[in-house]
Parts: structure tokens; sequence; C-alpha cells
């Protein structure tokens, strides 16, 4: 289990505040942008979700697609990735790192292989997007016995005893998905909706570490503060893409669209 | 690693979905794991009950029109000096492919399932064309995704699917073919899982896509195998079971029914797309040693790089064009019970001109692939050896490209 992983959830707490996560992925549009990208907006992130991209992504939608593509078209590599990772977390060393991507780029680097670096380079905890539960139980206990925090994802079609047993098997962070969607859909349920599959999850284990992700923007963020914790991505992959179409820098666009997006749950 | 007798190879796997311990499972996000649950139950009752097989019986026969016909090619034949040709020609069923044995089942099933809408991916536009029929048939609303690539050089079907009434949604993202069709196809469903079933049009995708696959096109060996032992009385000594394999679902179909068969009796050979010649690309991870990975939502032998990121593909066929492959046919490999290797762009085109010249059929640019290798070893093989190629596509959706090609009209 990872700590800062759970100190930072501490500390949204203390302030009476979800925790607030974002979503940008390694080498967009560059390894240097995104690096810069990620220095600039952790002093308003508590926890800075990390994409490793793949060509083949299942379930992202356009925007993270766009973004993939760019750092991939770009040179991005897994080594990158983790380099990115360790120059970052040397001035910000306490700030937790979770890397986020598809089973195949781990399966080829050597799942072992693959936590091992993660840990070198400061990596705390780790999403697979394709690679539920229960298939996901000896990758988790590997990642666990490594201090890395392997979060399992749940979804409005996860049935309840299925939650169960999940959350049972969960570290201290799980992520709720908050629709039927791929990532950066329009929100097509209520927030209140949200919320009350939310709830529900909290109540098997009150204890966890619950985020909200997927569709959320500007426009629904404060609506749904009642959470532990909240990611925004795709709002965020969108801004880089039209900076860059307006020839504008995206580091300054993206650390602004965090900052509104940090002071609408405060 | 080792295969079983008397059990389909669709159930051939361990319970989390895997062939040989290590091809297929279901790499699925979560959301996915309900509606793939349900559909799993709901196929395994299926296939238990009567009169859903009784239906299904029907409209393979009534609908699809079964058996297909299984032909001598006399003049190829005579022309290689060799073995026997023969052919399946699985492209008299309705619509003209294999497809519409997955699509009809697809669609039998989503109907049983209560939905009203049917999405499918497709790469020729053979899997589309078929589901856009079945979905017709049965009032369902149909989408079918389809890279842009493909839409324009497979016009023909393109325009049978928006004539059944099937919206068709362009791919624009990576190779703009099948690979980048499925990932879309995936991603709607995904969103869209409450209210639509999905077919993936081959012998890919998770664990339960595979098997509902395969059990709609083995259809195509139960035919066979009453046929050859009617035109010889009795399985022959020696005989060679062709097949090109893209995903891989008209291979299967073609072979389930003789898998049991020792080698030296049946061979099962099957011919992947090896691209233009002077081209590094291909889209052969079975013959051409790719690395094992995850593509799709299963494991088996995809052209990758060394970091993971799917490669692109390239071949004149649009239907083989896919990186990935079923992972039973990763088991037949590894387990040695098939052959594969590839063939050209060039060795299809010189393939179907001969086979076209010489005789009456009119295969796709799939089945040409499997006529390259018939043509490449026949002149060797004795003449009691049977050699028996699945036709199992028509030309006519690759008139552009043959037009192009070789100047024909078709
Ligand atoms: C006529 C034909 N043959 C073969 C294929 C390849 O698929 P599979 O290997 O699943 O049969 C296709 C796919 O579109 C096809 O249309």
């Amino acid at each position: 289990m990872n700590k800062f992983i759970s100190l930072a959830f501490k500390k949204a707490r203390e302030d009476n505040r979800p925790a607030f996560l974002t979503y940008t992925v390694a080498g967009d549009s560059t390894k240097k942008k995104s690096l810069d990208i990620l220095k600039s907006i952790s002093k308003d992130v508590d926890i800075c979700e990390i994409g490793f991209p793949h060509n083949t992504p299942i379930a992202d939608g356009g925007q993270i697609q766009t973004s993939a593509y760019r750092a991939i078209k770009n040179g991005i590599k897994i080594s990158d990735v983790f380099q990115l990772v360790r120059i970052f977390k040397k001035t910000k060393n306490s700030k937790p790192v979770i890397l986020m991507g598809y089973y195949n780029m781990i399966y080829q680097y050597g799942e072992n292989k693959f936590i091992k670096k993660c840990k070198s380079s400061g990596v705390n905890g780790l999403i697979v997007v394709d690679l539920p539960w229960p298939e996901n139980k000896n990758f988790a206990k590997k990642c666990k016995s490594n201090s890395i925090s392997f979060i399992q994802l749940l979804s409005p079609t996860t049935s309840k005893e299925r939650l169960i047993k999940i959350i049972k098997d969960s570290h201290n962070m799980i992520y709720y998905i908050s629709m039927l969607s791929t990532t950066g859909g329009k929100l097509k349920v209520s927030p209140k909706q949200i919320l009350s599959n939310y709830k529900k999850i909290k109540k098997i284990n009150p204890k966890k570490n619950c985020v909200i992700g997927f569709g959320i923007t500007e426009k629904t963020i404060s609506k749904l503060k009642n959470a532990d914790g909240l990611v925004v991505g795709s709002a965020i992959c969108k801004e880089i893409t039209k900076s860059l179409k307006n020839g504008q820098n995206p580091v300054i666009n993206v650390s602004r669209i965090v900052k509104r997006l940090k002071n609408k749950i405060l | 690693m080792k295969l079983k007798r008397k059990i389909p190879l669709i159930d051939q796997h361990d319970k989390f979905g895997f062939w040989g311990g290590k091809f297929g499972g279901s790499f699925i996000p979560e959301t996915l794991k309900k509606p793939i649950d349900d559909l799993t139950k709901d196929f395994q009752k299926l296939r238990k009950n009567k009169n859903f097989i009784k239906k299904r019986n029907f409209y393979f026969k009534n609908y699809i029109g079964s058996p297909t016909r299984f032909i001598k090619l006399e003049n190829l034949t005579e022309y290689l000096g060799g073995a026997q040709i023969w052919a399946k020609v699985v492209s008299d069923a309705n619509g003209g492919a294999h497809k519409i044995y997955n699509a009809t089942v697809h669609a039998l099933i989503c109907k049983n399932m209560g939905k009203k809408y049917i999405v499918g991916d497709t790469g020729a536009g053979y899997a589309g064309k078929m589901l856009s029929m079945a979905a017709k048939k049965f009032g369902l609303k149909c989408k079918i995704f389809m890279g842009a690539k493909d839409i324009k050089r497979q016009k023909p079907n393109c325009d049978a699917m928006r004539k059944n009434g099937a919206e068709i949604v362009p791919v624009f993202s990576g190779s703009q073919t099948l690979v980048d069709a499925v990932s879309e196809c995936m991603r709607y469903w995904v969103s869209n899982c409450d209210t639509t079933h999905m077919c993936v049009g081959s012998t890919v995708g998770p664990n339960i896509f595979v098997k509902i696959c395969g059990w709609s096109t083995s259809q195509i060996s139960r035919e066979l195998k009453k046929q050859i032992k009617k035109k010889f009385n009795k399985i022959p000594n020696k005989v060679k079971l062709i097949n090109c394999v893209g995903g891989g679902s008209s291979a299967y179909g073609f072979w389930s029914e003789f898998v049991d068969y020792p080698k030296s009796q049946i061979e099962l050979i099957g011919v992947e797309a090896g691209g233009p010649k002077k081209s590094k690309l291909h889209a052969a991870p079975l013959s051409r040693g790719a690395k094992l990975g995850v593509l799709h939502g299963a494991a088996s032998y995809v052209c990758q790089n060394s970091e993971g990121q799917i490669k692109e593909t390239e071949s004149i066929s649009a239907g083989l064009d896919y990186p990935g492959v079923s992972p039973i046919h990763c088991f037949l490999k590894d387990t040695k019970r098939a052959r594969y290797t590839y063939a050209t762009d060039e060795d299809a085109l010189n393939a179907y001109k001969l086979v076209t010249k010489l005789e009456k059929i009119n295969p796709s640019l799939e089945p040409s692939h499997a006529f390259a290798e018939a043509i490449k070893i026949a002149p060797k093989l004795s003449k009691n050896t049977i050699v028996i190629v699945n036709s199992c596509g028509d030309a006519k959706k690759d008139r552009d490209i043959l037009r192009k090609k070789l100047g024909k009209k078709i």
C-alpha cells in the first residue's frame, strides 16, 4: 500500500475538499512539454495520473486518443515515461504519481521488470485499463508487495457481488467510472445519480479512498465534490490540442484550466 | 500444450478463457465485464437449447442456403498436374461469404437478449454487409465500423450495407483499416452496452466472441465432412485443407470437424497475408514470427514493436489486413496441428488470374491467398492427394482493386 497516496487523500480531507487528480499523457505534446505541464500544475493537484500511451486503446475517447497518438508520434517510449516520472519526482518527491495504461505494454516489458522500474522511478500507483478483476489478482499482489497501489476500477455495470469482492481485494484507492462511456464522453447521467452509486460503493467499505472519473469538466466538477477524489483527463487533453491548434503554449493554458477546476471544488 | 480429442476446439480453454494456458482470455475494461458475462451465460444456454438449434438450422438452410457446393476444379487440377484440387464454394452462401454464419447467429442472440441495436466491425466489408443483412432480416438497427481506407477499397460491400439500412461509421484513426475499426467498435460498445449487442467479425476478441464465431462457422466443416464422405465413400488418406487466415473464422469453420484426424491424413494449412513482395509490412503474425501480445481483449501472436505498440499492416486483401489472429490458431500452431504460411499480394493476384481463367469460380482476394498455396504445392503432390481450398468469398467486392491491378472487368 502506498503511503503517499493515502496521505494525499488525508490532506484533502483535512481541507474539507475532494482530492484533485489530473490525467495527462506522457510525451504529450512532447517529452519536455509534458514534464513542464506536470511541474506547472502540480501545486494545484493532489495526485498526478500519467498515461503511458498505447496506439490501440479500446477504452479511450477522442481527446485522450489524440493525445496518445500525438505523444507516440513525437517519439515517446516507455523508458521515457519512467524517466519523466524520475525527473518530476526529484523536485516533487511527495506528490503521488499513478501510471495508467494498457496491459500489452506491461506484458511486453515484463511484469516484474515493469514493477521494479515503477518503484525505482517513484511511481506510487498503477491503473491497467484492460486487466480487470479477477484476472488482475496476481499482478495486484506483486504491486502491493512493492508498495505500489494497484487501483481497481468499478463501473455502473459492476454487480453488487462483484463490487464486494473487488473492494475486498483493492488497495488504498479505488476508481469509480461515472458512466457507461469511454474516457471523455459527455456526462450522460446526472451528478446526483453518480453520487448515489458512489455512496453504495463507500458503504461497502468507507475506508477505501474512492475517486470518480470519466466525463468530468469545469461545468460538472463542483456538483461531485462530495467524493473522496475527482479525476479530470479529457478536458485537459482537449486543452492541449486546442492550444497547439491556436499556436499557444499548452503549459500556460493547461495550468489555467487546472487552477479553475481546482477552485471549483475548494 | 496439448489438444484434447472429442471436445470442440472452442471449448478447450481454461476457466480464464485461455487456450493452451496462454492464448485468448478476456482483457477488457471493467464496464464490459457484465455484458460479456451475460452474453457468455446466454450463449451457454442457447447452444444447449433445442429450439435455438432448430432455429439456427432453419436459417442456415433457408436463409444462408446450405450446403454450399463442394466441387472438383478439373481444369486447375489438370493444369497443375499433381494433386486433385477441390473447392468448397462457401461464397455460394447468401451475401457471398462465410461471414453470414456469424452474423446470423449474433442477430439471433441479440434478438434473444431483447436488444434492438447491433454493432459490428468490418474490413473487407463482408462482416459488415452480412450483419446489415441479418439485422434487416431480424428487425435490428445496425451500425458498422469500418476503416476509411477500407471504405474506399471495398465500395460494393459498402453500397450493400447502406442499401440494407445500416449506418457505416468511418474510422480515421491509425491505419484506417480493420484493426482501427475493431477498436472503435469496442469503444462504442463500452459506451452503449446497456442497449446494444456487439458482433465481432471473426474468431478474435474476448473469449466469448471467439467461441460464438467458431460455433457459427463450423457449419462449413459439418457440411464438408458429409460431402467428402459422399464423394469418396470415406475420408481419403491424404487430404489437405487450405484456408486463408485473417482473424481465422473461415479457417476454424473449415477445419473444426477434422482436428481430431491425424495430421498425416488431414493436413490443415493456413495462409496469411504476406503483403506486397517488396514491403516490410505484412499481416502474417503466425507465419512470420510475431510475438505474443494482447490486442482487442485477447492474447495472441500480434504484429507489434518491442514496446507493445501494434504495428501497421499491409495487404491487398482488406479481410486479411489485421495484425492479430485468433487465439485458437495460435493454439493450433503451437500444438503443431496446423501449419501456417503466407502468400504475397502478387502471389494472390496471380492465383486469382489462374483460377478465374481456368474455372467458373470467382474467389475474392482473401481465398486467392489460399489458392496461391494450393497452386504452389499441388504439382509436387501425388494424384491421390486431395487438396481442398475454402473459396470463402466472392470477388465482386474487389472489383475496383482487380480492375486497377489487372486491368480487368469482372
Ligand atoms: C472473404 C473473406 N475471407 C476471409 C476473411 C478473413 O477473415 P477470417 O480469417 O476470419 O475468415 C474475410 C474477412 O473479412 C473475408 O471477407
